[in-house]
């Protein structure tokens, strides 16, 4: 009997399961169908699901009309490169902050989150100046570092978290047996946290791939990513939701597939240290 | 060696001449049909320039107006050509913040009288014109033929806004979803307070008297929102308080509207086969009016200009001017058609036969755009400029919130009366903090 309801709840937790997976994936799929429809149908009152027309002329206009492998190369540029140094960076921080505190290390890490509850736009005058006068406008260095900016007082957090969850003993194991501070970071912090680095390295590479707000406003050509991309098939004045959705489908087709790829790891290392 | 040094010399002398003679624009443009046409065609204008390349930054009307207000208030030179309204021109202009079009008002080529008067006025400011316009836009009523007819009613050339009330609540059929009629509810200055500004003209309102005090406590806007709400509520379609241009578009080429009043460049999409379920039914007629001699419609033109801090001017204006000229409209009647041709900016293009029978709408849209004075919006006097918008900074935050005001009235959370009231307080004391008053 018992073995019976425990099999029901299985099926009805996974049911919950499955029902909110769908819903979290849904506009996803429908941006994925409303691409292959054309602008009539996917205004259509009520939509059609699957049984439609099928279309490519979507992908084919919007090939026509952008470079999206520029547009691509520079999301992947940017998105790395501020990754990797926003790494090179937080790495030693969050190792200092968890395993040397200071009375101020709690301050410290309220400060550096509290720098993300600024607006962004309020500082967009200051900052769009001293890229003028940098001439960092519409160049990977300047968005690259300002991603890293953005994105750094959350690495930090993160691997803080992680850092905090392994046993200071270990490390002082490895001093006793003369481990240098290299060393200690290199050989062994290093490969205790590769979980929690490399989920780290996966979140900040979709929040730089996805942040939209700087990419906008510090690029025009060269180094504009594909949210730029995005932005120029919205239209006030005209019908776009299907050549917008077939935009949409290409931009996010990497970080989705990377995601897909990569999702036992990413959880793994979002579930690091949360059950003891 | 000697020769090997002469050649590699000889090359890089070659490779800075290039270099420095080579001109790269970038353009800053919205996206729709007439603009995306004009990228398509621009090669034209490249081979006729060697030595100029294009690159296109082309992004949604709010995203492009914040990314180049950004840009041309800090001078931060990113663009060389700027797509703007007829909002921005004269506040800009004014700044000094756009290089004045000297260049091609003196070109007899360009032929600058051939401008439409009403849009050409709108882009000029103390007498230079700092915008050449692209393409222009009015509003204008747009119904289904069918649904008049089936109903026993005759839709006038310059109908009044009472025959359009009373024929939207004849036709209404909320049970077979027909609305009478789709009006804009969103809220944002550029979207229910452009057809509400617009309207309220017709009513007698205005937003400000000689002295910028908000008239928001005056009858006329009073009898113009308590109209609009009650029209919406009795013959519009559920939800209206969220509808914009697109959502409209989308139920009167669904067959949900009988009438939409909206810009004239809906003409082509609800006329469009291709998009339109009821595109062989629709018929035009002028905004409507209440015989205080300003009819309810508005001005726009999409307009390009060049920002103070380019480098490139002179290769700005050259591009401009050809985007803008006869012979561009000529090219993308021979390219494209003449239906595709870009409306509403030059008085030749409506004295050609072959444009006004290809395109069914044009004498509407020349008359629409006609009948708009944007120096004299109102039938009262007015110390701004703009039809359907307050050319001063301090409007668009001004005219969304008084958007969100209005809109809140339409979906009922609050009463016209409230509405009114909150609109005269907001509007006062934003004007009060510009020094307005002082």
């Amino acid at each position: 009997m018992a073995r019976a309801i425990s099999t029901r709840r299985k099926i009805a937790i996974s049911a919950i399961a499955w029902l909110v997976a769908f819903l979290i994936f849904f506009p996803i799929l429908w941006t994925f169908l409303t691409s292959f429809k054309t602008e009539g149908t996917a205004i259509q009152i009520p939509p059609k699901f699957v049984f439609f027309e099928w279309t490519l002329e979507n992908y084919v206009t919007v090939q026509e009309r952008s470079n999206y492998f520029r547009h691509f190369s520079n999301s992947v540029i940017t998105a790395v490169g501020s990754t990797i140094i926003g790494l090179l960076i937080a790495i030693p921080a969050a190792w200092a902050m968890a395993f040397s505190p200071t009375k101020r290390t709690k301050d410290v890490l309220m400060w550096m989150l509290s720098t993300k509850m600024l607006p962004a736009v309020g500082v967009l005058v200051p900052i769009y100046l001293i890229f003028r006068d940098l001439r960092l406008l519409d160049t990977h260095i300047g968005l690259i570092a300002v991603l890293t900016m953005i994105n750094l007082p959350i690495i930090v957090w993160m691997l803080y978290t992680y850092f905090k969850e392994i046993p200071v003993d270990i490390l002082e194991a490895a001093r006793m047996d003369g481990a240098g501070l290299r060393q200690e970071i290199v050989h062994v912090l290093t490969p205790m946290a590769i979980p929690g680095i490399a989920s780290t390295l996966l979140l900040n590479i979709i929040l730089a791939w996805n942040e939209a707000f700087w990419t906008l406003n510090l690029t025009t050509t060269r180094a504009a990513p594909l949210t730029a991309f995005i932005a120029s098939y919205s239209s006030p004045e005209g019908l776009f939701w299907a050549k917008l959705s077939a935009a949409s489908t290409l931009a996010i087709a990497p970080i989705l597939i990377m995601g897909w790829f990569s999702q036992k790891q990413l959880v793994r290392g979002l579930t690091f240290g949360a059950v003891k | 060696m000697r020769l090997r040094s002469i050649a590699i010399g000889s090359c890089s002398l070659f490779a800075l001449a290039a270099g420095a003679q080579a001109q790269s624009l970038t353009i800053a443009t919205v996206n729709n049909g007439d603009m995306i046409r004009m990228q398509r065609l621009a090669h034209h204008f490249i081979d006729a320039n060697p030595g100029i390349s294009l690159e296109w930054v082309t992004l949604e009307e709010n995203v492009l107006r914040q990314r180049v207000t950004t840009d041309i208030a800090t001078r931060g030179g990113q663009y060389d050509v700027m797509t703007i309204g007829t909002y921005e021109v004269p506040i800009w202009g004014a700044q000094d913040w756009l290089v004045a079009l000297d260049g091609l008002v003196s070109d007899p080529a360009y032929d600058v009288d051939d401008l439409l008067p009403a849009i050409r006025g709108g882009l000029t400011v103390d007498g230079n014109l700092y915008a050449a316009p692209f393409y222009g836009e009015s509003s204008m009523v747009m119904y289904r033929t069918d649904l008049f007819e089936a109903a026993g009613i005759d839709m006038p050339e310059a109908p009044t806004w009472d025959f359009i009330a009373d024929a939207a609540r004849t036709i209404t059929d909320k049970d077979n979803e027909i609305y009478g009629i789709c009006l804009r509810g969103k809220a944002g200055w550029g979207e229910n307070m452009a057809f509400l500004t617009a309207t309220a003209n017709s009513f007698g309102a205005r937003w400000f008297d000689e002295n910028w005090e908000p008239q928001f406590d005056s009858e006329e806007w009073k009898n113009t929102l308590q109209f609009y709400v009650d029209l919406m509520n009795e013959a519009g379609p559920p939800g209206a308080s969220s509808n914009g241009f697109n959502e409209n578009l989308a139920l009167f080429q669904t067959g949900k509207c009988a009438m939409w009043i909206d810009a004239t460049v809906a003409a082509s999409f609800v006329t469009n086969p291709a998009e339109s379920q009821v595109a062989d039914s629709v018929g035009f007629a002028l905004a409507p009016d209440n015989g205080l001699g300003k009819r309810g419609n508005w001005l726009w033109a999409w307009s390009l200009a060049i920002p103070a801090g380019t480098q490139q001017a002179e290769a700005a204006e050259k591009f401009v001017g050809w985007a803008t000229s006869k012979e561009y409209l000529a090219l993308v009647a021979a390219e494209e058609g003449w239906a595709n041709v870009p409306p509403g900016t030059r008085l030749s293009l409506y004295e050609n036969p072959e444009y006004l029978s290809a395109a069914p709408f044009a004498e509407m849209t020349l008359g629409s755009i006609e009948a708009t004075d944007p120096t004299n919006p109102a039938v009262d006097p007015v110390p701004y400029v703009g039809v359907q918008f307050v050319a001063i900074p301090e409007f668009q935050g001004i005219g969304t919130a008084v958007g969100q005001t209005f809109s809140a009235a339409l979906a009922g959370q609050i009463s016209v009366d409230q509405a009114l009231e909150t609109a005269q307080q907001q509007t006062r004391s934003e004007m009060e903090r510009g020094g307005y008053y002082r």
